[in-house]
C-alpha cells in the first residue's frame, strides 16, 4: 500500500511509550542526537572518515551536559542509543578512523531548536544532510544534498536521485513491486537547485540488491542509495 | 493505540477482555508483532528497569556535571519511614532510575527519560511487597502502556512542549493505572485513579537547573511517584472525581500549551533562574560520569 505523506513521524506505539530503551540523560538529546548521527552514516552508506557538525538552537546550549555531542559521534560509529560503548563513544570512534568536529549555528527562529547538519565524507563519497531530534527518540531528516526529504529511519529506506524526466517514478515503483517490496511512504523533490528530482521510498522490507542494481541501470538515474532501517 | 481511555475501557467491557489484552491486542493489529513477542520485548524492559534501579540503589553513579548521584541510597538507608516502608522505598528507587540515566546508564524512557524513575518504582515496589510476579507485571506494563498512549494522543509527553506535567505527570498517570490494576480495581477505579492522579500534577513546570536532566528532576519522579500511589489508594477506596480522565488529560494539554516558554525546559524560568541554581551550574563539568559496571 503506498499511501504519500502518511503521519508516520507522530504514529505511536507501545514501544514508544514504554521505550525507548537508552544510555541516558536524555531522550531528545542524547538518544535522538545518537539517532541523527546513525542517520547520517546510513545515508553516507558506511562509516565517514570525515564529519563536520553544525549544532542550532538548544542542541548548541545545552548539549555539552546532555552529552549530545558524544551521543552523535557515537551514531557516526554506529553505535546504537541503547548501548553502552555510547559512553566512550569519543574513543570508539577514534579507533573507527572518524576525524570530527563541532560548530555552533545560528539558523534563526524558524528552525527547530534541536536541527543539526551534516557533512559527512567517506569511501569516496560525500554528504550533507540536516535533520532534528523531535522528542522521545524519534527523529526527522529534512534535507539531503540541498533536496527536501523527510526520513525518520523508521523505514527501510531507499534515497535516489534522478534526472527529471516521464516516467522514472513508475519505473522505480515498478521494480520494487516485482522485488516484492511493500512502500510505505514516496516522496518527490523537485524543487531543489539542481534539474533533478530527488525520491525518498519508505519500505516495510529492505531493498534486494537485484532491485537497487536495477534501479541503477536506468540512464536516468544519478545514484541510489539504500539507508538500512536504524530503529 | 487507543486515543481515549474511555474508548479503551469500552473496549475492554464490551469484549470482556481485561484491559492489559485490549492494549496487547491493539499493539499487535497496529504493528504486526504476535501477542507473545510484545510480551517478551516487554520483560526485557523490566529487566531494563530493574537493573537501573539496582544500580542506582549502590549510591556509586555520579553524573559529570557532578549534580547528582548517590541520594537514592542516602534515602532508602536514612528515611525514617515516614510514610511506611513501600512508599519511602519507591521514592528512593525513583532517584535511582534517575541517578543512573544523569550518569549516562542504561534506562527504559517511560515514557521519557527525564520521567524515567517513576514507573519502575511504583511497578518493582507492588512486586516486592504484593509478589506479584513477572507476568502480572507485565500485565501492568501494557496497562499503563495503554495510558501513556492516550495522554500521548490527546496532550504531550514532551516538557519542551507541555512542561514536567507532561512528563513526571503522565509517568505518574501510568503508574496509578498500573498500581489500580494490580490491586483489582474495577474499570472505573483504573480510570479514576488517573484522573485524581495527573490533576495533582496540573501546571507543573519544567524548569532544570543548567538545562540538565538532574536536579529537580530526581526528586519530581520521587514525588511523581508518591502521587500515583496516592491517586491509587484514593481511588480504590472509592473516592470519586467529578471530572473524567480524558477530560483531565485535555486539560493538562490545555496547560501545557499555555505555559511560557521560560517554564519548558529552556532553563530560563523557574528554579533554573534563581541565584543558587546559576552558582551551580558554573562548576565545571568532569570529562567522563563515573561509576556505571558496563
Amino acid at each position: 500500500m503506498l499511501i504519500a505523506e502518511r503521519q508516520t513521524l507522530r504514529m505511536v506505539s507501545l514501544f514508544d511509550i514504554l521505550g525507548p530503551t537508552m544510555v541516558g540523560p536524555s531522550s531528545s538529546h542524547t538518544a535522538g542526537a545518537c539517532r541523527l548521527g546513525l542517520m547520517a552514516r546510513a545515508i553516507l552508506g558506511g562509516t565517514p572518515e570525515r564529519a563536520r557538525i553544525q549544532l542550532h538552537g538548544s542542541f548548541a546550549a545545552t548539549g555539552e551536559g546532555h552529552g549530545t555531542q558524544r551521543a552523535i559521534v557515537g551514531g557516526l560509529a554506529g553505535i546504537a542509543p541503547d548501548d553502552m560503548r555510547l559512553r566512550d563513544a569519543y574513543e570508539e570512534a577514534k579507533s573507527a578512523g572518524i576525524e570530527w568536529s563541532f560548530e555552533e549555528v545560528d539558523l534563526g527562529e524558524e528552525a527547530h531548536p534541536t536541527t543539526t547538519i551534516f557533512h559527512v565524507e567517506g569511501g569516496g563519497e560525500a554528504v550533507s544532510l540536516r535533520g532534528a531530534s523531535l522528542g522521545g527518540g524519534r527523529v526527522e531528516v529534512t534535507e539531503v544534498d540541498g533536496f527536501a526529504v523527510r526520513l525518520g529511519g523508521n523505514y527501510h529506506t531507499l534515497v535516489l536521485q534522478a534526472h527529471d524526466e516521464p516516467g522514472t517514478i513508475a519505473a522505480v515503483a515498478t521494480i520494487l513491486a516485482g522485488h516484492r517490496v511493500n512502500l510505505a511512504t514516496m516522496r518527490v523533490d523537485r524543487t531543489g537547485r539542481h534539474k533533478d528530482a530527488l525520491m525518498t521510498i519508505e519500505a516495510d522490507e529492505a531493498v534486494p540488491d537485484a532491485a537497487l542494481d536495477a534501479i541503477r541501470g536506468f540512464p536516468w538515474l544519478r545514484w541510489a542509495r539504500r539507508v538500512e532501517k536504524i530503529a | 493505540m487507543h486515543r481515549s481511555l474511555e474508548s479503551l475501557l469500552r473496549d475492554a467491557r464490551e469484549s470482556g477482555r481485561d484491559v492489559p489484552q485490549v492494549v496487547l491486542d491493539t499493539e499487535s493489529a497496529e504493528s504486526g508483532i504476535a501477542p507473545e513477542q510484545i510480551r517478551a520485548r516487554i520483560g526485557r524492559t523490566l529487566a531494563i528497569m530493574r537493573a537501573a534501579i539496582d544500580e542506582g540503589l549502590k549510591g556509586e553513579v555520579r553524573s559529570a556535571s557532578g549534580l547528582t548521584g548517590g541520594r537514592a541510597r542516602k534515602l532508602a538507608e536514612n528515611g525514617p519511614g515516614l510514610l511506611g516502608p513501600r512508599v519511602t522505598t519507591t521514592l528512593a528507587r525513583a532517584i535511582a532510575t534517575l541517578e543512573v540515566n544523569a550518569a549516562m546508564g542504561l534506562i527504559v524512557a517511560a515514557p521519557t527519560a527525564g520521567a524515567a524513575g517513576v514507573l519502575p518504582a511504583i511497578l518493582i515496589s507492588m512486586d516486592e511487597f504484593a509478589r506479584e510476579g513477572e507476568e502480572r507485571l507485565i500485565d501492568a506494563m501494557l496497562v499503563a502502556g495503554g495510558v501513556g498512549g492516550v495522554i500521548a494522543h490527546r496532550a504531550s509527553l514532551a516538557g519542551a512542549e507541555g512542561g514536567c506535567q507532561a512528563e513526571t505527570g503522565t509517568a505518574a498517570a501510568m503508574g496509578a493505572a498500573a498500581v489500580a490494576w494490580l490491586s483489582g480495581g474495577t474499570h472505573e477505579q483504573i480510570e479514576t485513579a488517573v484522573a485524581l492522579t495527573l490533576q495533582g500534577m496540573l501546571g507543573l513546570i519544567c524548569d532544570p537547573i543548567g538545562g540538565l536532566v538532574e536536579i529537580p528532576c530526581i526528586y519530581r519522579n520521587a514525588s511523581a511517584a508518591m502521587q500515583a500511589i496516592a491517586g491509587a489508594e484514593m481511588a480504590l477506596a472509592g473516592l470519586d472525581f467529578p471530572v473524567s480522565a480524558d477530560e483531565v488529560i485535555d486539560v493538562m494539554g490545555e496547560v501545557g500549551r499555555r505555559m511560557p516558554s521560560a517554564y519548558r525546559e529552556t532553563a530560563m524560568g523557574g528554579l533554573a533562574a534563581t541565584e543558587s541554581a546559576r552558582r551551580l551550574v558554573q562548576i565545571r563539568p568532569s570529562p567522563k560520569p563515573v561509576g556505571i559496571s558496563q
